[in-house]
């Protein structure tokens, strides 16, 4: 056992866990936070994503110990400041989720490529979602509902920073 | 919105996560401290028992059809809210419990909205009349001036009103009515139109509650050891390793109960999932397989369902005299079709917390797609009565047929009994792929003849395992699989051949677990089906879609055929190396047809567009079947192109999502859906658009490159 001084969305976290432990269990099971979901445990379906520094990160892939003092740990909860970000709301006017369990690590990997790339490409798309499954098939609204976020985003204050 | 969260998740930690979805505007409904601190003496009154209207107004529907995606919390509300006069947004869901009083609550066979159409909207216009007949007795006037509108009864003459909540007292004391009337539909307010689903804001912020998200006190954390060829027996276990691991507390032997069998299993408890998932890395079990390497085995099992195709089946339907007719024929072809068996893979795995007490009751937190059933089969199994069995269910991270099954949450219930605490069992990924119940693996053997440009005779000979005969009651030897002859009969195939017809079933058993997997048998042998009638119409020289209508005198099938014919534009010409192909199937009482276009593209072909039409008779949100449709397409397409599971020897060949892949973003077609309104009664939504899709892109390839795939899955980038 160890103890981790963990930056949670912008909270601070204690835990005491086995060092191989995956940041995925950490941040369920002892942060409480149980929006990042467990999937397959191979970084092969992205249930899990949350951002390290800003970066996507497959956090049953993670584990606790690579998890650096300065490095700032964003999970889904995390998102949008307390109130439903662009892209949350463009996921909403989509209507993309059908069980959702999968749209908490899909809405992860799709910050993080709005973050990098305000006006992505099909092809951008693509490379930045194709590592995130969704058994129900809402793919082709996820597509859509990128492009709508990028396109609020181009006439929001808000832009960039607050998602 | 913030406080409507606040109050949302207060209200579940307060329910014990019996609840989910739209608790708009009421703030901890049963939670007593909470409810008095709002509205003190609050009296909740139990319309029907799909209705609670508190005298603060408050309203309460109770959803009886687990919701795992296919948008029943918004469709079934909607039934009830329509007739009851009611807004949505203000009226608080829960989910129901599994009690005998709100009758069937399984999520399956696309029932939602359809058997629940009458007796919901019923319970809706019932508790309305009440409510009516109350103001009306209340301000002495005819029944017949009041009306009823957003939550309350009004008499537009004196221009007086009452809340529901003002009246629910008195309206409980009324004998509820038989027959209510109901609204017609061209009334119909929330039925039929596009409304946002109000549980989408809690699935996009991480706040909904899905099974494996529950934490109850005390509970600890269970992984399982299960036996590689299902049924294998433990010769001996070593757990000195696994009990090295930090947080890890016992290693038990425990048991899997499939509905038909109970198989041996080993668990590993630990203080957390984690823990207990390396303790499993680390136990070592030695299997007995017995016989099962040979029993539990795709190629042995295939290899016996194509010698049966050599014989003669049991006959569902024989019209004319197939037999003699086929061995007359000029211009016949015979041929076989074959599925794999597929794991239904939900992201979220099977998982289930269990509580089982010192005084022997059992209360359960699971995602089921039927909370009625998990009582019926927790009571067996504990041999306890059904008021001894407490059932939440949370949201379903994905199901598909899978979790109407309930052998993990019999594992969480032994592991409680024996280790005396609430315990969460959560399986792997490699568990959910390697145990099963999977969809069967079927084989279609077809005959089939043409006469002067049309076919006319047709032989569908259906043979494999039977979920009815392994999962339910056994098959005699003399009997076929009734769920089959349904689907693949005339009777709802609606093809008219008119010099002879045949469909047929032979039994090939199997001890691979097998069960329902989105629109059942439909997916199996909607692939034979379609996929022969194009190589007749081939065979007849006529255009495949011309062919079908020939045979089709069913007028909603043809407008559904008609319709997607003008939506893909079927009649185009198309540039050299593309291809289209169209097939057509009713399941679950509704008619989808699909027509896929495909591209030639190095050693295989690329798929460009598919194009889906459904008609479901009447449906609640236009939107919500244009969501199931293309989760449809989109699990038809894996099921056509990625990976089946095989077993070899007693063990399963793939083990997670690298081995059994399902379709990528990036490997999108386009797609467009189209609603047939036909105006029938309600047919399912959540599965039907599913059958057709394999089909028409078997056809499409064939029309683009003259290949004809019989064997799913297949390599579009290789056709071989």
């Amino acid at each position: 056992m160890a103890a981790y001084n963990l930056s949670v969305n912008g909270k601070k976290v204690k835990v005491d866990v086995e060092p191989d432990m995956p940041l995925l269990w950490v941040v369920r099971d002892f942060a409480g936070l149980k929006g990042t979901k467990f999937g397959c445990g191979m970084a092969l379906c992205g249930a899990c994503t949350v951002h390290v520094n800003g970066q996507p990160a497959r956090s049953c892939q993670t584990p606790v110990s690579s998890i650096g003092k300065n490095d700032k740990i964003t999970t889904i909860e995390g998102i949008g400041d307390g109130k439903l970000s662009i892209i949350q709301k463009a996921w909403i006017e989509e209507q993309v989720p059908q069980c959702g369990y999968c749209q908490s690590g899909q809405i992860m990997s799709a910050v993080a490529l709005l973050k990098s790339n305000a006006s992505p490409t099909d092809a951008d798309i693509d490379s930045a979602m194709s590592g995130n499954l969704c058994r129900c098939g809402t793919y082709d609204r996820i597509r859509k509902a990128i492009h709508r976020a990028a396109a609020e985003m181009k006439v929001s204050e808000a832009g960039i920073g607050k998602m | 919105m913030k406080n409507i969260q606040t109050s949302r998740r207060d209200f579940l930690k307060a329910s014990g996560l019996t609840t989910f979805g739209l608790a708009l505007g009421i703030s901890g409904f049963t939670k007593d401290a909470s409810l008095k601190k709002i509205t003190p003496a609050v009296l909740k009154l139990e319309i029907n028992p799909f209705i609670i209207i508190d005298t603060a107004g408050n309203i309460t529907l109770v959803n009886p059809r687990p919701d795992m995606g296919q948008g029943s919390t918004q469709a079934v509300p909607s039934l009830l809210a329509e007739e009851l006069e009611v807004n949505l947004e203000k009226v608080l869901i829960i989910q129901s419990d599994g009690k005998e009083k709100y009758g069937s609550q399984v999520s399956g066979g696309s029932s939602s909205v359809r058997e629940l159409w009458l007796p919901i909207r019923k319970a809706g216009a019932a508790a309305r009349e009440m409510l009516t007949v109350t103001a009306a007795k209340r301000w002495n006037v005819p029944v017949t001036e009041c009306h009823a509108e957003d939550g309350a009864v009004f008499h537009k003459a004196s221009g007086k009103s009452l809340t529901y909540g003002e009246l629910a007292d008195d309206a409980s004391k009324l004998e509820i009515p038989s027959d209510p009337k109901l609204k017609d539909p061209k009334d119909f307010k929330i039925i039929g139109k596009y409304n946002k689903r109000l549980d989408v804001p809690d699935r996009v912020t991480g706040k909904a509650v899905y099974g494996i998200d529950v934490d109850v006190p005390g509970m600890v954390y269970a992984s399982i050891v299960h036996s590689p060829a299902i049924h294998g027996k433990i010769v001996s276990i070593d757990d000195s390793e696994a009990k090295k691991i930090k947080d890890v507390l016992q290693v038990i032997k425990t048991e899997r109960t499939m509905p038909h069998r109970t198989s041996e299993a080993v668990a590993v408890i630990a203080t957390n999932w984690w823990a207990a998932v390396k303790g499993k890395k680390a136990l070592v079990v030695k299997w007995d397989n017995g016989n099962f390497e040979k029993t539990v085995d795709t190629a042995g099992y295939f290899a016996e369902t194509y010698e049966a195709a050599k014989k003669q089946g049991i006959n569902y339907e024989e019209k004319g005299d197939f037999t003699a007719k086929y061995a007359a024929a000029k211009e016949k072809l015979e041929t076989q079709y074959e599925t794999p068996f597929l794991a239904h893979a939900p992201i979220e795995p099977e998982n289930a917390v269990a509580h089982v007490k010192d005084d022997g009751s059992v209360e359960i937190w699971a995602p089921v797609q039927g909370p009625d059933w998990t009582i019926r089969d927790v009571c067996a199994y504990m041999k306890i009565k059904p008021e001894q069995v407490k059932v939440n269910v949370t949201l379903l991270g994905g199901a598909f047929g899978r979790k109407a099954y309930h052998d993990f949450v019999l594992e969480a219930c032994h592991i409680s009994k024996e280790i005396k605490k609430p315990v969460k069992v959560i399986w792997t990924r490699e568990d959910d792929i390697t145990q099963g119940p999977y969809r069967p693996g079927m084989l279609s053997h077809m005959q089939g003849f043409v006469e002067d440009g049309k076919i006319t005779g047709y032989h569908h000979h259906a043979i494999g395992e039977s979920i009815l005969g392994q999962v339910f009651k056994g098959l005699k030897e003399d009997e076929a699989d009734s769920w089959i002859g349904e689907e693949i009969s005339t009777g709802n195939t609606k093809y008219h051949f008119a010099a002879a017809s045949k469909v047929s079933w032979t039994h090939v058993k199997t001890d691979i677990p097998i069960v329902w997997w989105r629109s059942v048998y439909a997916s199996n042998f909607g692939w034979g089906q379609e996929c022969f009638i194009d190589e007749l119409a081939h065979l007849a020289k006529k255009d495949p879609l011309k062919a079908r209508l020939e045979i089709l005198p069913d007028e909603r099938f043809r407008k559904v055929l008609e319709t997607l014919a003008e939506k893909a534009g079927w009649d185009e010409k198309l540039a050299k190396g593309t291809g289209k192909g169209l097939a057509v199937f009713k399941s679950f009482n509704s008619i989808s047809a699909c027509c896929i276009t495909v591209s030639r593209k190095d050693q295989g072909v690329k798929i460009d567009k598919v194009v889906s039409v459904i008609d479901c008779g009447y449906y609640v949100n236009p939107d919500n079947v244009k969501a199931q449709t293309e989760g449809n397409i989109v699990m038809g397409l894996t099921a056509a192109i990625k990976d089946g599971i095989t077993f070899t020897n007693g063990a399963c060949n793939q083990s997670n999502y690298h081995q059994y892949n399902i379709m990528r973003l990036n490997e999108m077609p386009a797609i467009e859906i189209h609603i047939v309104d036909s105006g029938s009664a309600p047919g399912g939504v959540g599965e039907p658009g599913l059958p057709p899709v394999a089909p028409a892109l078997g056809n499409a390839v064939f029309a683009a490159t003259g290949k004809r795939m019989r064997k799913l899955p297949f390599d579009i980038a290789n056709l071989g």
